[in-house]
């Protein structure tokens, strides 16, 4: 409860804070503090030492899980900002708005991490997506931004109706928005007047929609286009915490609902999965520019983060989900950091890059390791988390067998922006780079190195 | 009236929305389309609240069930209106950029 409404507070002071002042460091300090006071809030509700009690009719029940995601969602934004924030304010002159919407998507994660009931996991979803649809086309002279823009918001809103059109057939044949595992499928109407069917086809919606969101195929065909156009800042943005935050959306509302479609709902899984990381990883072999390739990296990611939703309930997954959620963060908002200060997105635009700036080539190595899943880096230990989940629940293994070849594709485009920035001769030209933005891109870096030897660091927050 | 012919005007409007959003190249269209989705989602959960009202009112003459239903439409109201305001901008954005609100003009980033 504390997160979302100092999140949704903190969102107004930001767009306050642009009447009174102009000067975009204050904005950019007002804005990392905020996010600093956010995670203490959210810390002292995970803490029981303070939290606002509000009466939500269980419409919200705060876990200690979807908290302990909020941490690592915050914890991800505070770097993201410390890395990025000069960035955001270059994007364009109303500068204290970008940081207000940052916020507002803030507060969808906290709704989404602690949603019980449909109508909250709609109102999570569409918080989460507006502000989004703005960030997007933030560069408002720009053409490719616009285009992003439009595209994903018309698509979005569409997956909007869908996932409305889900919610609304399950109520009819439940008769609650509840979530199956507290209310039960007690339908007031009797199954002899009222066809399961019903139940079925809201669930096989609310999955399509689900997907879109998170870009699983085969609904992903928006991912690389709106990627590729949107101003590089929030791209980082919205490919790591919002996407993580996605995934947590689609495993809590399917975490029991699952059951509705029998043993069908394995071969959907299968195939969300397996298209997913098939098309993720193929596509972006073929890339030039690393920022789409990124972008098709982040498809790709998806599907291992859908492990987590093929081992519903094991314990292993869930801790895999939350490491998954950290190492990727970590990962891809460091390798945009980088990206965002070279001027040439194109793979050639990293020749020679470890010679003119060794910090940030080694930064970015670090990075594209750990997204690959080499061992000593944080991303080995998610994908091993997910993977073993996956194993647990059973009946998986060329599941699993098919996930380990991709991932070892997925090196192939990963280690040509290495190759690039180490073994081939160039001068890329980089935007001014300070010191303290070496010095948290090398805090990032141990970060990876930290969590990829000692994983349970993170993990047994959880518990304690 | 039984339930089956609500369910079937809704998926009908609902399908209209699809087919709209899919076949048209303006982009208002486009969207008007999707507005026609969500109502039909409004009307088939109006629809819904009713027939589980009625079934509850046989066993507790003051039963509330099935309000949740209509406080959902509401929701859904606002969050279209809030989605309406954020997509204007976007397609008056676009209108003065490209001085067109087709669709077609979407293909620049495929290349």
């Amino acid at each position: 409860m504390n997160a979302i409404i100092v999140s949704a507070l903190l969102g107004v002071v930001m767009m306050f804070s642009g009447i009174f002042t102009t000067n975009k460091t204050i904005i950019k300090n007002i804005a990392t503090v905020g996010v600093l006071v956010l995670l203490a809030a959210n810390l002292m509700e995970m803490y029981n030492l303070f939290s606002f009690d509000i009466n939500t009719h269980d419409l919200i029940v705060t876990q200690r899980y979807g908290l302990f995601f909020n941490c690592i969602a915050y914890g991800a934004t505070f770097i993201y900002l410390v890395l990025s924030a000069s960035d955001i304010t270059e994007v364009g002159v109303n500068v204290a708005e970008y940081f207000a919407l940052i916020f507002f998507v803030l507060c969808g994660v906290a709704i989404i991490s602690s949603f019980n009931g449909l109508l909250m996991l709609f109102i999570g979803v569409e918080i989460l997506s507006i502000p989004l649809y703005i960030l997007t086309g933030a560069d408002k002279r720009n053409l490719k931004s616009n285009e992003a823009s439009l595209k994903y918001f018309l698509m979005g809103a569409f997956s909007t109706g869908v996932m409305l059109m889900g919610i609304a057939l399950m109520y009819g044949a439940t008769g609650n928005f509840g979530m199956v595992h507290n209310a039960g499928i007690r339908g007031v109407i009797t199954a002899s007047q009222q066809p399961p069917y019903l139940l079925v086809a809201g669930v096989l919606l609310l999955f399509a929609s689900m997907s879109f969101k998170v870009s699983a195929a085969p609904f992903h065909f928006w991912t690389p286009d709106v990627y590729d156009g949107a101003p590089s800042v929030f791209t980082s943005f919205m490919s790591t915490i919002v996407k993580a935050a996605g995934m947590l959306a689609f495993i809590r509302v399917f975490e029991n609902q699952y059951m509705v479609l029998g043993p069908t709902w394995h071969i959907i899984v299968d195939f969300a999965i397996v298209t997913t990381l098939l098309i993720g990883n193929i596509t972006a072999v073929f890339q030039q520019s690393v920022k789409r390739m990124l972008a098709y990296s982040s498809i790709a990611q998806a599907g291992f983060m859908l492990f987590a939703l093929y081992a519903n309930n094991t314990e292993i997954a869930k801790e895999g989900m939350l490491l998954y959620a950290a190492a990727y963060s970590l990962a891809t908002i460091s390798i945009f950091a980088v990206l965002i200060k070279l001027q040439d997105y194109t793979l050639d635009g990293f020749n020679g890059l470890a010679k003119k700036e060794p910090v940030l080539a080694f930064a970015a190595t670090v990075s594209l390791l750990s997204l690959s899943g080499i061992p000593l880096t944080a991303g080995f230990f998610a994908k091993y988390y997910v993977l073993a989940g996956a194993m647990q629940a059973g009946g998986a293994l060329w599941l699993i067998i098919v996930a380990v070849l991709l991932a070892a594709v997925s090196v192939y485009y990963y280690f040509r922006v290495i190759q690039a920035m180490y073994f081939k001769a160039g001068d890329p030209e980089t935007l001014p780079i300070s010191g303290g933005f070496k010095a948290a891109l090398i805090g990032v870096a141990a970060l990876i190195v930290i969590l990829g030897i000692w994983p349970s660091a993170l993990l047994s927050w959880l518990y304690f | 009236m039984p339930i089956q012919y609500y369910i079937y005007l809704c998926l009908a409007l609902f399908s209209i929305g699809i087919v709209g959003v899919l076949t048209r190249r303006n982009a208002i269209i486009v969207f008007m389309c999707i507005e026609l989705m969500l109502n039909a989602v409004n009307l088939l959960l109006v629809a819904f609240s009713k027939v589980h009202n009625t079934a509850a009112l046989a066993g507790d003459k003051t039963s509330m069930i099935g309000i949740e239903a209509q406080l959902f439409v509401f929701f859904i109201m606002v969050v279209a209106a809030a989605e309406v305001s954020v997509g204007l901008a976007i397609i008056v954005m676009m209108y003065r950029n490209v001085h067109s609100v087709d669709i077609n003009f979407l293909n620049r980033l495929k290349n």
